[in-house]
């Protein structure tokens, strides 16, 4: 029994017919073909899957996809505007925050929502900030760096 | 044909495919489709070990959407791993619970699934054995019909000088037997395989594999065609750390299931699965024991390592010989006897997983230096430094050292993290140093890697290899070096390196190796570039080929800047002509080093790194709770070539060495996993990590590595373990011996005290 749900993915209006058990994180993947979004656990624990629902970070694993019928999602496609990278995103580059980088668009989905309601953040409200989202690779010391750096940007 | 370059090694930059992974537009496995795909799923064993008596799939091929169900019987192939005990698909007889029994190729997921669920096996439950200990003693369950005792013949000695009488005669010795547990890799992406044949019967193989060329060998022999039917493509692989340098059952049925089907199948691994099926770390248990004269000199050591093998042998059985190499060589010591012997047992198959199987090894060779030091009334610092190893020496081992900055690593730890200073409550700090390969290690017949660098008429530099890229920014590296030799912005540089039909041949990605190999190889092919392009460059300038550097895309004279021409132009001068010719240069680099002969001997890398790491940490005597509140790591690098790269190698090694220490393990219950999510196998936070970190890189400028370096990616986790006990030690006045330090194992040493 298939429900039709709308949706706004980064700026752009979507319909689609899904199953009312998928996922955000399914629909955005395999409908929508977004596969900036990565899959980590399916179960909420690692943070990969995390976009922005109404510019609140969520796990889009975690999301059914009825539930964000009408929602707002950005999603690490659409974090970039005018061709030109988000201050996180560049901060993550400069910084050496991305080693294998399938935990890279999760944790800069939560680093700019966190940047969005802390301009300036301190380092333990970064650290606590980012504590949904894993990272096997980097030992999370660049990317807190990346974080202080972007939000001491203007 | 030296001249100014452009500053490039030692300047931070960024990783060349970063822009693609903070944007969303990297390729990871799960991202691609192709026409017509069928998805995969396995269906494992309910039983750690037993017969198989029948498999009844007629319901699992009713399932609207299944396209081929395989049992192990149904399929003709060879046996994986390195002793060959490992079939993709069991029949017969299955010695763990990540047994393959059944495969399913549907056009959904779901369809796959419920297909497995509905495949009926009868099992005969045999007795089985998890305990390593207990697999060796007579009478216990045999796992392998043909492997009696259930010891693996792949066992390892090495004797030098006379043990049992130096430790008889020593005025100090420490004994002690050290356990460490299952860890594993946990990478952030789960496995993944997807295979397709085309119509001449060609496979390709997309894998997130780190020995592509090996992986190619060992398809051929598994499937029973030869190795030129066969294409292994990699895309971007989202985390590794030794976790894919074996050949597994999953892309072999992954292919198997394609062939059937003909169609291209899809298999992505859930996190369960991810943490059920993936290898190991070996656990171990060490017994050692170390002497010193009055004067604090080492005089011997013995060891034994038993390893839990698991069920099948992959490639990690040849962990020892890294394992041994900081045991005998890490300090110098004259007398040293050493054994490992691998086990199987019916859990979880071990592996390869970063450090091999060093930080094991470590983790008791140096708790047993502080210890000494203790009890031979020597400061442990001093201890170390009067043991630490020299430049220019050969070890018991015949490894032969070259350059070894491990005294001003030790110094550098010791003065960073002020051992003198006043405590408060359960405070304790404590060191630990490592020695490991640096220059490749030859545990194949090829430690090689290949590099062709194409020069275009547009200045652009393609470096085609096959050289993995698992996130450690080694592509960056070869970019950087290409272009320093080239004098060229390294924006200018491609590195294309994952599809054996495109880049030479490299053994893999593992022991700390690519930097240090493909680097080499990188600088070998772009230097022959020079070469064919000085003599036009010469002639065009009126000046000898000695004369010319190469600088900021272009080819100019020494001394003389205004005599210049772009290097591009060059390229169209030699490629616009009658008999015109295309800039393509190559490099192939293999160290020198030696495989290890029987007894042990030989100089299996071609230099060596090491490093020193140093803690203060605070236990709360109510939990058990051991904070670390200062690390400091300094590490022998050769030469740094990226700050920016190698700062990440080293804290992320930090981050899984700490886990290593504090809270990983795989928790087992008869062979079973207990711990399968994210919230029960617990990996660090960024707030778990210590806000006081502190890196020191110390250049030797070795003369191998490329530009001085050596490989740096495994040292940074090998010492943690180990200094982390130390300093656990220091705070409580008990020592110890079990990984991971656990509150509650840390509560029971603080209750045991005396």
């Amino acid at each position: 029994m298939r429900v039709e749900i709308t949706l706004t993915v980064n700026g752009d209006p979507y319909s689609v017919h899904v199953e009312p058990n998928r996922t955000l994180l399914d629909v955005l993947r395999d409908d929508l073909g977004l596969t900036g979004t990565n899959r980590g656990c399916n179960q909420g624990d690692c943070g990969a899957c995390t976009v922005l629902v109404d510019g609140k970070a969520m796990n889009a694993c975690l999301v059914l996809a009825p539930d964000a019928d009408g929602a707002q999602i950005t999603t690490i496609e659409g974090l970039a505007t005018g061709g030109r990278l988000h201050p996180i995103q560049q901060a993550f580059i400069d910084e050496g925050a991305v080693q294998c980088g399938y935990c890279t668009p999760g944790m800069i989905m939560t680093a700019a929502a966190l940047l969005a309601a802390h301009p300036d953040p301190t380092e333990e409200q970064i650290r606590n900030g980012i504590e949904g989202n894993l990272c096997r690779c980097t030992g999370y010391e660049s990317i807190v760096r990346a974080v202080r750096a972007a939000g001491r940007k203007p | 044909m030296s001249g100014k370059t452009q500053g490039l090694i030692g300047s931070r930059v960024p990783k060349i495919d970063a822009w693609e992974k903070v944007t969303g537009t990297a390729r990871y496995g799960h991202d691609i489709t192709l026409p017509g795909m069928l998805h995969a799923r396995i269906l494992r064993s309910a039983h750690p070990h037993a017969r198989l008596l029948a498999i009844d799939t007629r319901a699992a091929r009713r399932v609207p959407g299944v396209k081929v169900v395989l049992t192990g019987d149904g399929v003709t192939c060879a046996n994986l791993g390195l002793m060959q005990d490992h079939p993709p698909l069991k029949s017969g007889k299955v010695r763990s619970i990540r047994d393959e029994i059944a495969a399913v190729a549907a056009t959904s997921e779901e369809a796959a699934e419920e297909a497995c669920r509905l495949i009926k096996v009868q099992y005969e439950p045999l007795p089985a054995v998890f305990d390593p200990l207990e697999a060796m003693k007579r009478g216990a369950p045999r796992i392998h019909d043909k492997v009696k005792g259930n010891l693996l013949s792949f066992n390892y000695r090495f004797s030098s000088g006379d043990v049992d009488s130096a430790l008889s005669r020593s005025a100090h010795v420490v004994e002690g037997t050290y356990t460490t547990r299952f860890v594993t890799h946990a990478c952030m992406e789960p496995c993944f395989a997807l295979a397709s044949w085309d119509p001449q019967g060609r496979l390709l193989l997309h894998s997130t594999t780190q020995i592509p060329y090996l992986l190619q060998g060992h398809m051929a022999k598994v499937l029973g065609i030869p190795g030129s039917a066969i294409r292994i493509k990699q895309p971007v692989i989202g985390g590794a750390f030794g976790s894919k340098l074996d050949t597994y059952p999953y892309e072999v049925i992954t292919a198997l299931l394609a062939r059937e089907a003909g169609r291209p199948v899809r298999l992505l691994y859930s996190r369960e699965e991810e943490f059920v099926c993936s290898p190991t770390r070996q656990p171990m248990i060490i017994k050692m024991a170390t002497g010193c004269d009055a004067d604090g000199k080492l005089t011997a050591r013995r060891c034994e390592v038993i390893l839990d093998n698991g069920a099948y042998t992959s490639w990690g059985i040849t962990t020892p010989h890294i394992m041994l190499l900081g045991i005998t060589s890490l300090y110098r010591v004259e007398n040293v006897l050493l054994t490992a012997q691998s086990v199987y047992t019916n859990n979880p198959t071990s592996g390869a997983f970063r450090g091999y199987g060093n930080p094991q090894g470590t983790f008791a060779n140096e708790q047993q230096m502080e210890a000494l030091a203790h009890k031979a009334g020597i400061d442990p610092v001093e201890f170390r430094l009067l043991n630490c190893n020299q430049p220019h020496s050969v070890t018991p081992q015949k490894f032969r050292i070259t350059t070894c900055a491990l005294r001003e690593c030790i110094e550098t730890c010791r003065d960073s993290i002020d051992f003198k200073a006043p405590k408060e409550g359960l405070e304790g700090v404590g060191m630990a140093s490592m020695f490991h390969v640096a220059g490749g290690g030859r545990v194949y017949k090829s430690d090689g890697c290949g590099v062709i660098a194409k020069l275009d008429d547009f200045a652009r530099l393609t470096l085609m290899t096959g050289a993995t890229e698992i996130g450690t920014g080694s592509d960056t590296a070869m970019a950087m070096i290409a272009a320093e030799e080239l004098g060229l912005p390294v924006e200018n540089v491609s590195v294309i390196n994952n599809d054996t039909d495109v880049g030479p041949w490299d053994v893999g990605i593992h022991a700390s190796r690519t930097t240090f190999i493909a680097g080499n190889a990188t600088i070998l092919a772009a230097r022959d570039i020079k070469a064919q392009l000085a003599p036009h460059a010469a002639e065009k300038l009126g000046c000898t080929e000695e004369e010319l550097e190469w600088f900021g895309g272009a080819i100019r004279v020494t001394g003389d800047h205004d005599r210049s021409i772009p290097i591009d132009k060059v390229v169209r001068s030699l490629h616009f002509r009658e008999q015109g010719k295309m800039v393509v240069g190559k490099g192939f680099y293999d160290p020198p080093n030696e495989f290890q002969a029987r007894d042990m001997t030989g100089n299996v890398s071609s230099t060596y790194a090491f490093a020193t790491h140093a803690c203060r940490v605070r236990v709360d005597p109510e939990t058990g709770r051991i904070t670390v509140l200062k690390f400091v790591a300094a590490h022998d690098v050769g030469r740094v070539i990226n700050p920016l790269g190698l700062d990440g190698q080293i804290e992320g090694a930090i981050a899984q060495g700490l886990g290593m220490a504090l809270t990983e393990q795989v928790r087992l219950d008869q062979g079973r996993m207990q711990n399968t999510s994210f919230l029960d196998y617990k990996l660090l936070m960024a707030r778990d990590m210590p806000r006081d970190i502190e890196l020191h890189y110390i250049e030797t400028n070795d003369p191998e590595g490329p530009y001085g370096a050596k490989g740096v990616s495994e040292a940074g986790i090998i010492p943690i373990p180990a200094a982390i006990a130390n300093a656990v030690a220091d705070a409580i006045r008990v020592r110890i011996h079990d990984l991971p330090l656990t509150p509650e194992r840390v509560l029971e040493a603080i209750k045991s005290k005396p």
